[in-house]
């Protein structure tokens, strides 16, 4: 591989036999740079002692051994796959609804779509703030003080204090966020469904509900894969959200695998134990991204 | 037609005819109306929270949290802006944002403009590696990207974090020129090349103008990540006085918790530039999406 920084000037008039494939050679140093070349090392470091300073031997499997006697880490499995659950299901499922409802003809529909998608543009640290106040215990304020302005007072909860809720209430907070990606994703599918067919189907006497099952649906497998992929990649990689708002509390009821991994290196030092549980997580996203993928491009190609 | 209405995250494409024919008759519309701006305001009711109570006054909070603010007050705004120190931190952000997105744009495009004739071969194995930096968690190659930047002396500085989001982000954005380009006409650039352009000429005369729509949705949609992005510059910059504006927030809201009229005030001065690009640039998202579904 030629070093990038001869590929500017080497590129000049004077050279017209210049080969494509030196176009590609910027894009991929900055990437073997910053992910290709870190990431092996990190697989690496995931079968050693290292802790961040001086030397370090390998340890074999140890870390991952530690991994399955880690309590603290067995939460952050199980939480991040059902958080992960929550959010695909729900941001989804509103997303198609939301951009069902905006891709009608309703005389709102253009600020509509702005209001549903604003909130996925803003920092989700932010947002975590904003819904630590919504989330307030304090009964006058936030959701509580709403529920119990509309007669639902018995409802009112503490949402990120309350072990069992804790998980959900991250959850409803980033379907909030990112419902309206979702929304976008479907609206550019649904616009691309050819008119026509829906006008056929309406003369062939297709109800509204037939229209949908049978016309828009099938042909919306290719925005329905890039949201699952997404929202799925997304869930599981969770941290922000997780680390303003609870940081992973109370207990471990909220840990995820990122904020996990975050603690052991630069809280305890344990950078081979750290690594190891990324590993973890990277294979988790590998698999289950690749299980989708399969699944739903045949779906595709069926449809 | 509905052009003229503020903003909407619209395709462009109307098509007036056959909309008109679509247009539901009866009162089926009206209550999707109802429905829709019914599910909109208690949606926005965080965002309600957050205006009212940045305008509001530490004893109006206490008394009604809720209610909207009699007496707005601005004096949240000034004193959220000096104790966040966020001029300082939007000048960074500003910084690392626009070079990484200028980078961003020279990797992408001339990388695509290569990988989107590869249809199999080395090229096309290189272009699925590129693809693999999509799903791979950043977090895996985390410790050993800190460490290196630890040793080039960049922590704490503009270029290390230019550099991490331009090698995190350039999968993301080859994906997109890539599949732009394949949608493209070939024609352009072979004649381009008959007529004796070398590739340089034909990518920087041609094809690379015929770009501009894909360009500004790599612009909008890198711009909201990284610009948003708290993990990797509180790892990166934390401490060095070059803080991105959520790092800022984020040391801001831990000092002032409990001062939620200043907290509020400067989460929406930290939320608002961003906010404003995108009411710029947001006709890009929607057609980014289309092209990415096609591609």
């Amino acid at each position: 591989m030629k070093a990038p920084r001869t590929a500017g000037p080497r590129l000049g008039r004077r050279d017209p036999a210049v080969p494509p494939w030196m176009f590609v050679v910027p894009a991929l140093v900055v990437y073997a740079a910053v992910v290709l070349y870190p990431s092996v090392a990190g697989v690496v470091y995931a079968f050693t002692d290292w802790s961040g300073i001086g030397s370090f031997s390998f340890v074999g499997l140890a870390n991952f051994h530690t991994l399955l006697h880690d309590d603290r880490a067995l939460a952050s499995i199980t939480n991040t796959l059902l958080l992960t659950v929550a959010v695909v299901v729900a941001q989804n499922g509103l997303g198609l609804l939301l951009a069902l409802g905006v891709n009608a003809e309703i005389r709102s529909r253009n600020l509509l779509r702005v209001v549903f998608f604003a909130p996925a543009v803003v920092s989700p640290v932010m947002v975590a703030f904003l819904w630590k106040y919504v989330y307030n215990p304090d009964n006058g304020s936030g959701l509580n003080g709403v529920l119990g302005a509309v007669g639902l007072g018995g409802l009112r909860q503490d949402w990120l204090g309350n072990p069992s809720l804790t998980l959900w209430s991250v959850a409803a907070m980033v379907v909030w966020q990112y419902a309206g990606y979702s929304m976008v994703v479907f609206l550019a599918g649904l616009q691309g469904v050819p008119p026509e067919l829906h006008e056929a189907a309406r003369i062939d006497g297709a109800g509204t509900w037939q229209r949908f099952r049978y016309v828009t649906w099938p042909l919306l497998a290719p925005a329905l894969t890039v949201n699952l992929m997404l929202s799925t990649i997304g869930g599981l990689k969770l941290f922000d959200q997780v680390y303003a708002a609870t940081n992973g509390g109370p207990g471990t009821s909220s840990e995820t695998l990122s904020t996990v991994l975050y603690k052991e290196a630069f809280v305890y030092g344990k950078f081979g134990y750290s690594t190891a549980v990324a590993l973890v997580l990277a294979l988790f996203v590998a698999a289950v991204s690749l299980l989708q993928l399969r699944y739903l491009r045949a779906r595709e190609v069926a449809a | 037609m509905s052009t003229a209405t503020a903003g909407g995250v619209s395709a462009g494409a109307e098509r007036p005819a056959t909309a008109r024919r679509k247009r539901p008759t009866g009162y089926g519309r009206y209550v999707l109306e109802l429905v829709m701006v019914a599910a909109a305001v208690a949606f926005l009711f965080p965002v309600y929270a957050l205006v009212a109570l940045a305008l509001k006054s530490p004893s109006q909070i206490a008394g009604s949290p809720l209610s909207p603010p009699t007496s707005p007050t601005l004096g949240n705004f000034g004193r959220a802006w000096s104790s966040a120190s966020l001029g300082s931190a939007l000048v960074n952000s500003t910084v690392i944002t626009a070079a990484s997105l200028a980078l961003l744009v020279v990797v992408g495009s001339t990388g695509a403009y290569y990988l989107a004739r590869c249809v199999r071969g080395m090229g096309y194995t290189l272009y699925v590696l590129f693809l693999l930096g999509i799903i791979l968690p950043f977090q895996l190659g985390m410790i050993p990207l800190y460490k290196l930047v630890d040793d080039l002396g960049w922590l704490g500085t503009y270029q290390g974090m230019i550099l991490f989001y331009t090698g995190i982000q350039t999968p993301f954005t080859v994906f997109l020129y890539t599949g732009f380009i394949r949608a493209l006409p070939q024609d352009y650039a072979q004649a381009a090349l008959i007529d004796g352009c070398d590739h340089r000429q034909a990518f920087t005369r041609i094809v690379f103008p015929l770009l501009r729509p894909i360009t500004g949705t790599v612009i909008i949609l890198n711009a909201v990540f990284i610009w948003n992005d708290f993990f990797t510059p509180l790892l990166y910059l934390g401490g060095s006085g070059k803080e991105t504006v959520p790092v800022a927030v984020f040391s801001f809201v831990g000092q002032y918790v409990s001062d939620y009229g200043m907290v509020f005030a400067g989460l929406v001065l930290a939320a608002l530039p961003i906010l404003v690009v995108f009411l710029l640039l947001q006709r890009y998202v929607i057609k980014g999406f289309a092209g990415g579904l096609k591609g």
